[in-house]
């Protein structure tokens, strides 16, 4: 048992003189030592809630720029060249993108060291809470484990892919992606991680809502109920585009395999880039180019 | 419900002794339903008239004492507060985990409350002589109503038997504690400051150690807004940390 008497600094303070002294309402100085509690957990528990936000608004602007894939292979061109400043700076520099994916490996590295604190921490832990999950049948409780285990698949998957893109920032467009996609059979894992990003997340900032109380309404309750109801509309928005997008770049890279690696030129190969220009909504097989290679 | 042909339920209780050294083993226990009844009706027919060992604990009989919480098909809750109607013909009951085991369904939540009330200071802290003779200070009536919302609290320990937190840390102070430090913090006889408050519930055992997994909230048999009650808690707290 650790809620002990002699563990409560009140008492001690109490028992160290004879029981009629204690007085009705112990004063400040009595209650408290001198002694201050450290600020970090506050800042440490604000940076977790801060860093899985930032996480999170980053997952959907990105959801976003990798699904204009949809539009056009013209636009995704574009958007990855916007990245590396080609609009502004006289040549693109892939470096920029490097740096962007460096800080959100930095917050994702903070983010999951912060988590950490937050995992079982042993074996009994771990059974403890499976227990609890498995008999108390209780829906948030039960958000958290998936949580938990999205959590820890994302250390590796969302790892993989960050260091991927930290290290290769100029592989990034049409043909470039589609192929590390297809030929470079990165979708198993893509998969994966767009099931284990979009659960984490959404379970993540609907925690986030409830942790600091940013409820819409006055009912709490009602509240809650609703802000659940976003966040699985919110999960399988994302999951289908995600599906969508991982299966337009699938396509063209099952198109573009025989000349894997080629990169892509805008308006350059007139055969591939206008006969795939609208990514999913081409069938592979009813590409005449490809025959023709 | 049909009325002329009464359900036959099965009370699935979990059975020990630590005292006389009885492993935890199940046990059923067969009796018929009646018009209205509850758990604690049920559990007071099999001690009348099938085992009299059978250990559990009543005292108001209206969830008022707090006395009755027990794994309820595995929910904490107020057998005394819970009608058999609600539940399938075969309800399991469990002790609350946490607590200390006294025996069958009978646990030790005084104690562990008794350990939060003096690790958390739950009592007025004022400098001021007290002056028995003096008329008390009026409050507000919103005011007063704010703090008796949360006074209503009857240490049943179904939140902290609820709370995947606490069951994997022991030392995590519960929503229980988290309320009582909400409930003084209203008080405007408590003279002690958010930096005071944060002496005791400011660190991963304390507020910032709730996961927000809600089993508190969902559980209480009163109703008490502890997930609001956490929130603003961790607000003030973060707000004493960033100072
Ligand atoms: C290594 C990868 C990751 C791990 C291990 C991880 C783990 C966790 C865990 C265990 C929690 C719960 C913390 C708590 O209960 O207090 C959490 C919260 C959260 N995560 Fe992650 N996470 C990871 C990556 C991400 C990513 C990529 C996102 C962005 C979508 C994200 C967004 C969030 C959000 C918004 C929260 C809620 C923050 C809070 O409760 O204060 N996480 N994460
Ligand atoms: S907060 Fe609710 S569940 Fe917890 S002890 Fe008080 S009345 Fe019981
Ligand atoms: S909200 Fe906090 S106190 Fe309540 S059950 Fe969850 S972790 Fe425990
Ligand atoms: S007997 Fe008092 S609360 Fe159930």
């Amino acid at each position: 048992m650790t809620r002990m008497l002699e563990r409560s600094a009140a008492l001690s303070a109490a028992v160290a003189r004879p029981a009629q002294e204690i007085p009705l309402s112990l004063t400040h100085a009595a209650a408290h030592p001198p002694r201050r509690r450290s600020r970090w957990p506050a800042r440490l528990d604000l940076l977790q809630s801060a860093s899985g936000l930032f996480l999170a608004l980053f997952l959907v602007a990105h959801m976003f720029f990798v699904s204009s894939i949809l539009i056009s292979q013209e636009a995704f061109y574009t958007v990855a060249r916007f990245f590396e400043g080609a609009y502004f700076l006289a040549t693109p520099q892939p470096w920029i993108v490097s740096c962007v994916v460096g800080g959100v490996l930095a917050v994702f590295v903070l983010h999951a060291w912060l988590a950490l604190r937050k995992f079982p921490a042993s074996f009994r832990q771990y059974k403890a809470f499976a227990e609890h999950r498995t008999r108390l049948r209780h829906d948030d409780t039960g958000l958290w484990w998936l949580q938990l285990w999205t959590g820890f698949a994302l250390f590796f998957l969302a790892g993989i892919h960050l260091y991927g893109m930290l290290v290769h920032p100029e592989m990034i467009g049409p043909y470039e992606s589609a192929d590390r996609v297809w030929t470079g059979s990165m979708w198993p894992l893509y998969l994966l991680l767009l099931f284990a990003a979009e659960i984490h997340g959404s379970i993540g900032l609907y925690r986030l809502a409830l942790k600091w109380d940013w409820l819409p309404g006055r009912n709490p309750d009602a509240a809650r109920r609703r802000l659940r109801l976003l966040k699985t509309a919110f999960s399988l928005f994302f999951i289908g585009l995600g599906l969508v997008s991982l299966l337009a770049y699938g396509r063209l890279g099952i198109a573009h395999a025989e000349r894997a690696g080629e990169r892509y030129v805008p308006g350059g190969d007139g055969r591939l880039a206008t006969t795939l220009a609208g990514g999913a909504g081409v069938m592979p097989a009813h590409v005449p180019g490809r025959q023709g290679d | 419900m049909s009325t002329d042909t009464p359900r036959q339920l099965t009370l699935r209780i979990l059975r020990s002794s630590p005292g006389e050294g009885i492993a935890p083993h199940w046990q059923d226990f067969h009796v018929e339903e009646a018009e209205g009844m509850t758990l604690f009706i049920a559990l007071n027919e099999i001690r009348d008239t099938l085992d009299p060992s059978l250990q559990f604990d009543f005292v108001c009989r209206a969830g008022i004492c707090g006395s009755c919480g027990m794994l309820i098909d595995g929910r904490p809750g107020l057998a005394c507060r819970s009608l058999t109607r609600d539940f399938g013909p075969l309800i399991t009951l469990a002790p609350l985990p946490v607590f200390a085991l006294i025996g069958d369904l009978s646990v030790d939540t005084g104690s562990w409350m008794r350990g939060t009330a003096e690790r958390l200071e739950t009592w007025i802290h004022s400098r001021a002589e007290a002056d028995l003779m003096a008329v008390e200070a009026p409050m507000a009536p919103e005011l007063a109503e704010a703090i008796y919302e949360l006074d209503r609290c009857i240490e049943c320990g179904c939140c902290v038997a609820g709370c995947g937190t606490l069951r994997m840390r022991e030392d995590f102070v519960g929503a229980v504690g988290l309320n009582k430090i909400a409930r003084f913090r209203l008080d405007p006889r408590d003279e002690r400051s958010d930096e005071d408050y944060y002496e005791l519930i400011g660190d991963d055992n304390g507020v910032f150690g709730c996961m927000s997994l809600l089993g508190c909230h969902d559980v209480c048999p009163k109703g008490l807004p502890l997930q609001t009650q956490i929130a603003f808690l961790r607000r003030r707290m973060v707000a004493v940390g960033l100072k």
